[in-house]
């Protein structure tokens, strides 16, 4: 918990976030042999063809196009979007502030069902509970997203009306409304969450608890319920700090999908429409900004960790 | 080995999940002979018959045989993931030892410029790649193989840290052991255990990750009987025929279940003492 260890995290944090735009730029603009033609695809006159690739630099060398797009994007210019001639940066951060209200509200809901009932099965380890939340578990980890999503939707949107199927609602707008349409976005992220969160801190109190100072503790005949809150709970919890920034990163695939199913017009959706339009800049700028995302969570997580466990001496 | 698969049956877990694993590679290998219809066989009559004894699992909105669409379509699904997953433990699994075997600075620039490739999600790689390659099944594989190859890269090296250190590599070594030797000869052949349970895994995200790329348009192309795909046609009539959606849901989830059963099963069997 040096001052320099925070100045080498960071500086691997901006490590991290300049390898990944090499990749997003190589793989959307370097890779395909002739980028204007893909995106312009088959019906592209030459004109038009040769117009784009002056504007996008093909002729230069890699390096130079890359050097010229990073120099833009590092001053906040993600470029023109192709599709609706629009700058792609603020369009991209408004829909990123969609995703991330998802998100939060996603973690929210799995921490508050996934510890007390990972706690549980580590309790009655072998017990009936203890399979009954495995088998969740396991069954939570084996649908993919679209699965779920798709069989929420069909469950409580359509056969029992309790829900909205599609759409998105500001929360400035319409708080009520707006709770009401994240609502199975929201329990479709955190079904797979759950899972995760859960089968960790099960494991961990089940560590913690043959762990020397909880038997310490219990031979100093204090209350169970003393042993479990005071000193089992607050060790057990910390690890669960990393694993919901490590699933930040799935958090940010699975949205591709979801926002996708139920039509909420965050990053991932327009990632996925980007895609399918090949509208270039906002590729580029949707994949550079999730990574980004998440390599910043993980950084803050990894000093969060630090920060709450002091025995952790990096360095 | 005979050993080994003796004691994965006696756990639960790994019994259930060969026996899964066993009716999947059944309807890979058989799926298209033992089928009661023709997956493409259109029946107009029978649009969203329910199941019952004509269409156990009921018909789809052309009235083809949901069925013998399934056992045809475990063939473009399964396999594909379990060859994504295994070119992609692969390459990883080769970085990884590559990285350990160099060790020092040369490792710690491999390992950091690994864990940065894997700050971008799968799904993310996975469509960013293919939308450079073009649509369909064969770069799918591709995609998913290269999004996998940095999160095996990261578990084989932390495995060959440990053999690296070891006496008979240190040995090796001084023998005058080229690197090629050492990293395949010496070290890959004792990380093979942690790399097969974690490929094993892998392969349950391979199958989702292979579904959800056919889902959304870019993986497997119709009238293929993809799994992922059926879904993805499915939703549209969800109100007619529910079956429709939930059987192909099914088919991923006991594939997916599967492996996952046998790869906690082969942990828990090559590490006897842990009980957990």
């Amino acid at each position: 918990m040096t001052p320099a260890w925070f100045a080498r995290r960071l500086m691997l944090m901006v490590y991290t976030v300049i390898v990944v735009s090499m990749l997003v730029f190589t793989i959307t603009q370097i890779l395909p042999a002739d980028a204007a033609q893909s995106l312009l695809g088959e019906n592209a006159t030459p004109e038009m063809l040769a117009a784009l690739r002056a504007k996008l630099g093909l002729g230069d060398p890699a390096w130079l196009q890359y050097a010229h797009w990073a120099r833009h994007v590092f001053t906040g210019d993600f470029g023109i979007s192709m599709r609706t001639s629009l700058p792609v940066g603020p369009e991209m951060l408004t829909a990123l502030s969609r995703s991330l209200l998802l998100a939060v509200s996603a973690i929210l809901v799995t921490l508050a069902v996934a510890v007390p009932l990972g706690v549980l099965a580590a309790l009655r380890q072998g017990k009936l509970t203890d399979t009954g939340v495995s088998l969740i578990a396991y069954l939570g980890v084996s649908l993919p997203e679209f699965v779920t999503a798709t069989l929420l939707a069909l469950l409580l949107a359509d056969t029992l009306h309790w829900l909205p199927a599609t759409g998105y609602v500001s929360p400035l707008e319409d708080f009520g409304d707006s709770i009401r349409h994240l609502a199975l976005p929201v329990l479709t992220v955190s079904v797979i969450l759950v899972a995760h969160v859960m089968r960790m801190m099960r494991s961990e109190t089940l560590d913690v608890l043959k762990s020397d100072y909880i038997r310490a503790a219990r031979l100093r005949g204090l209350p169970e319920r003393t042993v479990l809150f005071r000193h089992a709970l607050r060790n057990a919890l910390l690890p669960v700090v990393t694993i919901i920034a490590l699933d930040v990163g799935y958090l940010l695939g699975g949205i591709i999908v979801i926002e996708e199913i139920f039509a909420i017009p965050g990053i991932g959706r327009a990632l996925m429409v980007a895609i399918t339009t090949r509208d270039l800049p906002s590729i580029q700028a949707g994949a550079l900004i999730m990574a980004a995302t998440y390599a910043v969570t993980n950084t803050f997580a990894d000093m969060a960790y630090a920060f709450l466990d002091r025995r952790i001496r990096y360095d | 080995m005979t050993e080994l698969f003796i004691r994965l049956m006696r756990r639960p877990q790994g019994f259930i999940g060969v026996l899964l694993l066993a009716l999947i590679a059944a309807a890979c290998l058989f799926g298209s002979a033992l089928a009661p219809y023709a997956p493409e066989k259109i029946d107009f009559l029978g649009r969203f018959r329910a199941p019952g004894w004509q269409n156990w699992l009921g018909a789809d909105q052309f009235g083809r045989d949901i069925l013998s669409r399934l056992m045809v379509g475990a063939r473009s699904t399964v396999p594909l993931a379990f060859i994504a997953t295994f070119v992609g433990s692969a390459a990883g699994a080769i970085i990884g030892v590559g990285s350990a075997y160099l060790g020092g600075r040369t490792d710690e620039a491999i390992m950091r410029t690994n864990d940065a490739v894997m700050a971008i999600p799968g799904l993310l790689m996975a469509l960013l790649l293919v939308s450079t390659l073009g649509n369909g099944a064969g770069n799918a594989v591709i995609a998913i193989a290269v999004a996998f190859a940095p999160g095996m890269a990261r578990v084989t090296r932390s495995a060959a840290l440990n053999v690296r250190n070891q006496d008979y590599v240190k040995a090796a070594i001084a023998r005058g052991e080229g690197a090629h030797w050492i990293i395949f000869r010496e070290m890959l052949p004792n990380v093979m255990a942690p790399i097969v349970i974690e490929s094993t895994i892998r392969v349950s995200f391979a199958v989702m990750l292979f579904a959800t790329l056919s889902f959304l348009g870019v993986g497997a192309q119709p009238p293929a009987s993809e799994w992922g795909l059926m879904v993805a046609d499915a939703r549209q009539y969800m109100h007619q025929a529910p079956w429709g959606l939930i059987a192909p849901s099914a088919a991923i989830a006991l594939t997916a279940i599967a492996f996952n059963l046998v790869g906690d099963g082969l942990r828990d069997a090559l590490n006897p003492k842990d009980e957990r």
